[in-house]
C-alpha cells in the first residue's frame, strides 16, 4: 500500500528532506539516462523523443488539483521565455538551480532516476523541460502526444496545447494536443511536470492524421 | 462459456448497492479466502487486522493476526530488510499450508514482503498460530521497486507465482515454491512485467495470464483516484499487454473497475472462485460514501467477456422480469393475464376471413390508396395493485411469452436481518403490487404464496461468469439439497441443481 498521499504527508513533515541531507555521497549516475552524443538525433522508431534539458527539480507543495497545479507554475516560474542551455544556472525562489541535457535509453525521461542521482529531491517538486524539434517542412494537423507522472503542461512554440492534472500514471498517449502545426525547422517543446510523490518521468511524441507517431524528426538540444 | 446476456437494462433500475454489512471497514484487503466454512480476510494496519463472516455477507473483526506470531510482530530479518509496518497482505492455500504474504516496508523505496505460515485459519483451533518465513522479497530504497502490495497466484500447472510492487518503479514477478512458500530461485533476477502501479497480482482462465493492477492513488477519502486495471499474457512472465496492445511495463492497463454509484476509488483485486460458474472479487473503495467516506470490503460479481474480465455489479433491488435463458419465457403468477391497454379486434387477417382490415376472398386488391397509418395516444403501463385486485387466490406460476403484464413484474427486494451470501442479502421476490412471494415448496416445485420470511421465501441470487443469474432458494422443504429455480420445457418453472453446463438454471433479469 504505496501512495502518493501517503508520501506527501512524510515528506510535508520534513523528512523527505532529512533523508536527503543524509545522503551526502555522491551517487551513481541515472542508469536510464546518458549524455548527447552529436549534434542532433533522431526520434526513435515509434516516434519518442530522447533528448531533453532537465531543469534540477523546484520544490512546490505538490498538490496536483487545477488550481495547485497553476499556482506551482507561479510560484516556480522561469525567469525568463530564453531558451537555456546545458549547464546553465538559474535561481528560482532563491534556489540555484542547474539545466541538464540528456538522452534517455528508454522511451521515457525518467525524472525520478534524473533526481535521484543528482541528490535532488524526487517529492513534492516540478520539474522544467525543454528541447526542439527540427521538422523537415511544415506539417498540419499533428498532434503532441505525451504521458506524464503526474500533472503537468505542455506548450509547442509558445502556446499551450496540453494540461493534466492530478496525480496519474505516465500513459503513452495520455494526453493530445488538438490539431497543430509545425513549422519547417526548429519547433520548441517546453514542459512543466510536477510530482506529488513516488515514480516521476514523462514521454512524448508527435502523432500524424491518423494517430500514427512521426518518425521523420530530429531532435536537437535548444 | 461466453458473455451472453447484457446487463445494461439494469442501470436503469432504483435503489442503492450496498456494500457488504457489518464491520467492513478495512483497505487493501487480502484476496478473500473460505476455511471450514468461514470467510477471512486481512487488512492494512497494526498487526493486520483480521475480517471474517459466516455467510460472505455480515463481516466482523476479529483482532490481528500477527497476536498470534511468536513475539507478536514481525520477524527480526524481516524488520532489517523493511520496516515495522504491516500493510496489505495476500494470503492463498497450498497443500495443507497457508502462507500469508505481507508487506513491512520501511522509509520506502525501502520495503520487504514477509511471509507468514499458518495451518488453519480458525483462531478457536489448538492448531493456530503464525509462524514467520522471514522476508520473501525486499527492496534496498535504491532499485526501481518498492517491495509491497504482495499478490500470490497458484496456476493451473501448480507453480506458484508473488507479485509485487508500487509506485517506485517496477512490478515484479518472482516464482515460489509450493512447499515452503519461499523464493524457488533465490539466485534469479526478479522478472519486471508493469510498472508504476501496485496492489498486483495473477489470474489465469482458458489460457491467458491475467495481471490485475491498482492505478492511482489512495489514502484520500472521496479524493483518491483508485481504478483497477489489467492485462494478459499468453505466459506467465509476460509481456503483458492491454486491450489496445499497450504493454503494462510501459503504463498500459485496460480498465477493468473504476468509481460508480456511492463507492469511490476501487482497488486490490481477489478472486473468490466459487464453482460451478460463479466468480466473485474482492476489493475494497477508498470512500464507501454511504459510510461517511471511509474504506470498506465488497465483494462483487465477476463476468467474462471476449477473453477479458468484467467487474460485475452487485443486484440492484428493483422490479424484474425474470426470463428462462433456457426457454426464452418469463416467470408469471399463473393468472389470465390482459393485454396493456385492454382488448382490442385483430387489426387484418387472412383474405376473406372476415377480420376488420381483411381483403375479400380472392380477385383483385382493394383499389385506392391504403390508409393512412394513425398513432393513437400512449398506454399506460398496467398498475400491478389495480390488476391484481381481480386474480383469483392461485399460488401457482409457470412460464410464458413476455407481455409486460403485470402478473409477469417481480420486485426483487433484501430482507434485513435473514443472512446472505458473498457479496449480497437474501432477496425476497414478489409480485409487483402484491404479497404474493416466490416459495419453495416440497417436492422441489415453486409457488407464490404471501411473505412470511421463511427460509423457502428467501433467495440467493448470483450472478453467474456470462451474466446470467443463478436463483437458488435458501432452504427447500423436505430436503438439505441446495436447489435452484429451474426451466422444464418452455413454461414450467420448478427447482433442481445447479448444472453449469447447462441454461436451465439460467435466468436474465430484465427491466420489465
Amino acid at each position: 500500500m504505496n501512495n502518493a498521499a501517503k508520501i506527501l504527508a512524510f515528506c510535508i513533515a520534513g523528512a523527505c528532506g532529512i533523508a536527503h541531507a543524509q545522503q551526502e555521497a555522491p551517487r551513481p549516475a541515472a542508469a536510464t539516462l546518458t549524455q548527447p552524443k552529436g549534434a542532433s538525433q533522431p526520434v526513435d522508431a515509434r516516434g519518442f523523443i530522447h533528448r531533453w534539458l532537465v531543469l534540477e527539480p523546484v520544490p512546490v507543495p505538490g498538490r496536483l488539483t487545477e488550481a495547485a497545479v497553476q499556482e506551482a507554475l507561479k510560484s516556480a516560474a522561469l525567469p525568463g521565455d530564453a531558451l537555456p542551455s546545458g549547464g546553465e544556472t538559474v535561481t528560482i525562489n532563491g534556489n540555484s538551480l542547474t539545466w541538464h541535457a540528456h538522452d534517455t535509453l528508454q522511451y521515457n525521461f525518467n525524472l525520478y532516476h534524473f533526481a535521484w542521482s543528482l541528490s535532488k529531491p524526487t517529492s513534492n517538486v516540478l520539474f522544467w523541460a525543454v528541447t526542439t524539434v527540427d521538422s523537415p517542412g511544415e506539417m498540419q494537423n499533428v498532434r503532441l502526444a505525451i504521458g506524464s507522472n503526474a500533472a503537468s503542461r505542455w506548450w509547442l512554440n509558445g502556446e499551450p496545447v496540453i494540461a493534466l492534472n492530478d496525480d496519474r500514471q505516465s500513459v503513452i498517449d495520455d494526453g493530445v494536443s488538438r490539431r497543430v502545426t509545425l513549422r519547417k525547422g526548429r519547433n520548441v517543446i517546453r514542459a512543466a511536470i510536477i510530482n506529488g510523490g513516488g515514480a516521476t518521468d514523462f514521454c512524448a511524441r508527435f502523432l500524424d492524421e491518423n494517430d500514427q507517431p512521426l518518425k521523420g524528426l530530429t531532435v536537437l538540444l535548444p | 462459456m461466453g458473455m451472453k446476456f447484457g446487463v445494461a437494462a439494469l442501470v436503469a433500475l432504483s435503489g442503492p448497492v450496498h456494500a457488504l454489512d457489518g464491520e467492513i471497514l478495512v483497505h487493501d484487503p487480502s484476496t478473500v479466502i473460505t476455511h471450514n466454512g468461514r470467510y477471512y480476510t486481512y487488512g492494512t494496519g497494526n498487526g493486520l487486522p483480521v475480517l471474517t463472516s459466516e455467510d460472505g455477507w455480515t463481516w466482523k473483526r476479529a483482532g490481528s493476526l500477527m497476536s498470534a506470531v511468536p513475539g507478536g510482530k514481525a520477524g527480526p530479518e524481516v524488520l532489517a530488510r523493511g520496516g515495522n509496518n504491516t500493510w496489505a497482505p495476500d494470503i492463498i492455500h497450498v497443500g495443507d499450508k497457508f502462507f500469508l504474504y505481507y508487506s513491512a516496508p520501511g522509509t520506502q523505496p525501502k520495503s520487504a514482503i514477509g511471509l507468514l505460515i499458518g495451518r488453519t485459519l480458525d483462531p478457536q483451533s489448538p492448531d493456530y498460530k503464525w509462524e514467520d518465513g522471514g522476508p520473501v522479497v525486499w527492496s534496498d530504497g535504491i532499485e526501481d521497486s518498492n517491495a509491497i502490495d504482495p499478490g500470490v497466484l497458484l496456476g493451473p500447472d501448480g507453480r506458484l507465482w508473488l507479485t509485487y510492487g508500487s509506485y517506485f518503479g517496477y512490478i515484479r514477478l518472482v516464482e515460489l515454491d509450493p512447499r515452503t512458500g519461499k523464493r524457488r530461485y533465490p539466485d534469479r533476477a526478479p522478472v519486471n512485467i508493469a510498472i508504476n502501479s501496485e496492489a498486483s497480482i495473477l489470474i489465469y482462465r482458458d489460457g491467458w495470464y491475467y495481471l490485475l493492477v491498482t492505478h492511482g492513488s489512495c489514502c484520500q477519502g472521496a479524493n483518491s483516484t483508485y481504478n483497477i486495471r489489467m492485462g494478459r499474457s499468453r505466459k506467465v512472465t509476460g509481456p503483458y499487454l492491454d486491450n489496445m496492445g499497450v504493454d503494462m511495463i510501459e503504463g498500459g492497463g485496460k480498465l477493468f473497475a473504476a468509481s460508480r454509484g456511492r463507492h469511490v476509488g476501487p482497488g486490490h483485486f481477489g478472486l473468490l472462485d466459487l464453482g460451478a460458474g460463479v466468480q466473485k472479487f474482492s476489493l475494497h473503495y477508498e470512500a464507501d460514501l454511504d459510510r461517511g467516506g471511509v474504506s470498506v470490503l465488497d465483494l462483487r460479481p465477476l463476468l467474462w467477456r471476449d477473453g477479458w474480465p468484467i467487474a460485475g455489479d452487485n443486484l440492484v433491488p428493483g422490479t424484474y422480469i425474470l426470463e428462462s435463458a433456457r426457454t426464452g419465457t418469463v416467470l408469471e403468477l399463473a393468472v389470465q393475464g390482459s393485454p396493456v391497454g385492454g382488448f382490442r379486434p385483430r387489426r387484418g387477417g387472412p383474405p376473406g376471413s372476415g377480420i376488420v382490415g381483411s381483403g375479400p376472398p380472392g380477385g383483385a386488391p382493394p383499389a385506392g390508396p391504403p390508409p393512412e397509418p394513425r398513432e393513437g395516444p400512449p398506454i399506460a403501463d398496467q398498475d400491478p395493485a389495480q390488476v391484481a385486485a381481480n386474480w383469483p387466490a392461485t399460488s401457482g406460476v409457470r412460464l410464458a411469452p413476455a407481455m409486460l403484464q403485470a402478473q409477469q413484474k417481480w420486485v426483487i427486494a433484501p430482507v434485513a436481518n435473514s443472512g446472505g451470501y458473498p457479496g449480497a442479502p437474501f432477496f425476497r421476490i414478489t409480485i409487483a403490487g402484491t404479497e404474493r412471494s416466490l416459495t419453495a415448496v416440497a417436492g422441489g416445485e415453486v409457488s407464490a404464496t404471501a411473505f412470511t420470511g421463511l427460509p423457502e421465501q428467501l433467495w440467493r441470487i448470483d450472478q453467474l461468469t456470462d451474466g446470467s443469474y443463478r436463483i437458488v432458494a435458501k432452504a427447500v422443504p423436505g430436503t438439505s439439497d441446495v436447489l435452484a429455480l429451474s426451466a422444464v420445457g418452455s413454461s414450467m418453472p420448478t427447482l433442481a441443481r445447479f448444472d453449469a453446463a447447462s441454461d436451465r438454471q439460467r435466468w436474465l433479469l430484465e427491466a420489465p
